[in-house]
C-alpha cells in the first residue's frame, strides 16, 4: 500500500504513542471528573468560604489557554517538588486541574436542572439528607448531564495532544518525529486526523443516542 | 530544597522581555481577530447551508462541522502547515514554503477554518430557534429565498446568538495559543522564550495569564456593548 507506506513502516513507533494519548486521556478523565465533582459541589454550596475559591478556580482556570495551564504547572512542580519532574506526571496534574473547572460546570448545571420540587416530594417522603441526593438527586441529575458529560470527555481526549509543547511523547509528538525523516507529512498527519475523526465521531454519536433517551425518559 | 525558587517578576517589564511580551499580545490579538473574520463569514455561510432545502449541500455543511470538531486543533494546525503546502503540487511546494511569515498565515486560516464549524453549530441552533411563521411572513411579502436569508432570518438569528459566538470569540483567542507549536510569537510563545532565556518561566507564564485574562475581559465587554447595540426592541430577554 503506497498511499500509508511511511505510515505503516513506522506503525508500532505510532501506535505507542497513541497509547500514551489513551492513557493520559484515562488519567486526565478520572481526575478530572473526581475532582470536577467537588467543583461542582463547591459551586453549589451555601457556605461563602467554600463558594468564592471554588468560583474563583473556575472563573480563572476557564479563561486560560490549556497550553499555558500546561506550561505553567511544568514550571511550577519543579519548585515544589525540588526537581525536575517527568511531563506524563505533569500533563496529568494540569489536565486535572484544567478539565475538572469544566466537569465541574457540567456537574453544577446538571444538579440545579433538578427542581427544588422533586427534592421536597423526596423529603415528604420521609426520606433523609443522604437518601435523597442517593435516590433523588444524583440519578436524575446523572441523566440529564450525560451527554454533556461525554461531550467534554471527547474534548479532553482531543486537548491531551496539547501536552506535545512539553515535550511529551504521545501520538502527535511521535508523528513529527517520523514525518522529520520520513516527510510524508499528508499521509502522516492525515492518519492522525482520521483516528481521531473515526474515534470522537463514533463518541458523539453515542452521546446523542443518550441524549435522545433522555428526551423519552424524563 | 523544595522552596529555594527566587522570584523574579522583573522578567515581565525588563529589557527586552518587557517589548516581547507586548510583541506578542499584539500577535494574538491579530491572529484572533482575522481567524475571526474568517470563522463567522465561514461558519454563517456553513450554518446555512446545513439547513438549504437542497440534500448534497446539507450533507456538505455537516460533512463539515464533523470533520472540524473530531479533530483535535493542534493536528489541523500541523496538517496545514507541514502537509498543506505538498497538496499543491511539487512545483508550488517549494514556492509556498519559501513565504515569509507562512506560519502566521496558516495559523490565521487553521484558527479561522476551525472555528467556523463551530460558529456554523450556533448559527444553525440559532435558525432553529426563529419561528416558522417568520420563514413564511417573509416569503410572503415576495422575497426570494435568498432575500428572505439575507435580510431577515441571518440579520435575526445573529442577534439571537451572540451570547454563545461570545463564547467562541473568547475561545478563539485562548486556542491561538496553539500556534506557538508551528513557531507564530505570540503571547504563549514569548512567554515561554523568557523562560528559556531566563529560566524564570514561572513569572512569565503566570503574566501571561494575566494578559488574557484582560483580554477575555475586554472581548466580553465589547460583546457587551453589542449585544445592547443590536438588541431587537421589543423581544424580552436581557437587558
Amino acid at each position: 500500500m503506497r498511499m500509508f507506506d511511511a505510515v505503516a513502516k513506522n506503525i508500532s513507533f505510532l501506535l505507542g504513542g497513541y497509547w500514551i494519548t489513551i492513557k493520559l486521556t484515562m488519567f486526565a478523565l478520572a481526575g478530572g471528573i473526581s475532582l470536577g465533582i467537588l467543583v461542582g459541589l463547591g459551586r453549589i454550596s451555601k457556605k461563602k468560604w467554600v463558594y468564592y475559591p471554588v468560583t474563583f478556580y473556575v472563573n480563572l482556570i476557564r479563561n486560560i489557554p490549556l497550553i499555558l495551564v500546561i506550561f505553567w504547572f511544568y514550571f511550577v512542580m519543579p519548585i515544589i517538588v525540588g526537581r525536575p519532574l517527568d511531563p506524563f506526571p505533569s500533563a496529568v496534574i494540569s489536565f486535572i486541574i484544567f478539565e475538572a473547572t469544566y466537569f465541574g460546570e457540567i456537574l453544577r448545571a446538571g444538579f440545579q436542572s433538578v427542581s427544588k420540587g422533586q427534592i421536597d416530594a423526596g423529603y415528604s417522603t420521609g426520606l433523609n439528607y443522604i437518601q435523597t441526593t442517593r435516590y433523588i438527586l444524583i440519578p436524575i441529575a446523572v441523566r440529564r448531564m450525560l451527554p454533556s458529560m461525554i461531550t467534554q470527555s471527547i474534548v479532553t481526549y482531543q486537548d491531551t495532544c496539547l501536552a506535545f509543547v512539553i515535550g511529551l511523547h504521545e501520538f502527535v509528538r511521535r508523528t513529527t518525529i517520523v514525518d522529520n525523516f520520513e516527510v510524508r507529512s499528508i499521509q502522516l498527519f492525515g492518519f492522525v486526523a482520521i483516528l481521531f475523526l473515526i474515534t470522537c465521531y463514533i463518541s458523539s454519536v453515542v452521546s446523542r443516542r443518550f441524549e435522545v433517551k433522555r428526551e423519552r425518559g424524563y | 530544597m523544595g522552596l529555594a525558587y527566587k522570584f523574579d517578576w522583573g522578567v515581565l517589564w525588563r529589557q527586552p522581555y518587557g517589548v516581547w511580551l507586548l510583541k506578542g499580545i499584539w500577535l494574538t490579538i491579530q491572529l484572533g481577530l482575522l481567524g475571526w473574520i474568517i470563522a463567522f463569514a465561514l461558519g454563517i455561510f456553513i450554518g446555512t447551508i446545513r439547513i438549504s432545502p437542497w440534500r448534497w449541500l446539507r450533507f456538505l455543511g455537516t460533512a463539515y462541522v464533523e470533520v472540524f470538531r473530531n479533530v483535535p486543533f493542534l493536528v489541523q494546525l500541523f496538517f496545514w502547515y507541514f502537509a498543506g503546502p505538498m497538496l499543491f503540487g511539487h512545483s508550488l511546494q517549494f514556492r509556498i514554503n519559501a513565504i515569509i511569515g507562512l506560519n502566521y498565515y496558516v495559523a490565521i486560516v487553521a484558527l479561522g477554518l476551525y472555528t467556523a464549524s463551530r460558529v456554523a453549530e450556533h448559527v444553525r441552533a440559532g435558525f432553529g430557534s426563529i419561528a416558522r411563521d417568520q420563514y413564511q411572513a417573509a416569503l410572503s411579502t415576495g422575497l426570494t429565498e435568498v432575500q428572505m436569508y439575507r435580510y431577515v432570518i441571518i440579520p435575526y438569528a445573529l442577534r439571537i446568538i451572540i451570547p454563545p459566538l461570545t463564547t467562541e470569540f473568547l475561545t478563539i483567542f485562548k486556542n491561538s495559543s496553539v500556534a506557538m507549536t508551528i513557531g507564530v510569537a505570540e503571547t504563549t510563545f514569548m512567554s515561554y522564550k523568557i523562560d528559556s532565556e531566563t529560566f524564570h518561566g514561572l513569572e512569565a507564564t503566570t503574566g501571561a495569564m494575566v494578559i488574557y485574562l484582560i483580554l477575555g475581559l475586554a472581548v466580553v465587554k465589547l460583546m457587551g456593548i453589542l449585544e445592547s447595540r443590536f438588541r431587537i426592541a421589543g423581544l424580552v430577554g436581557r437587558k
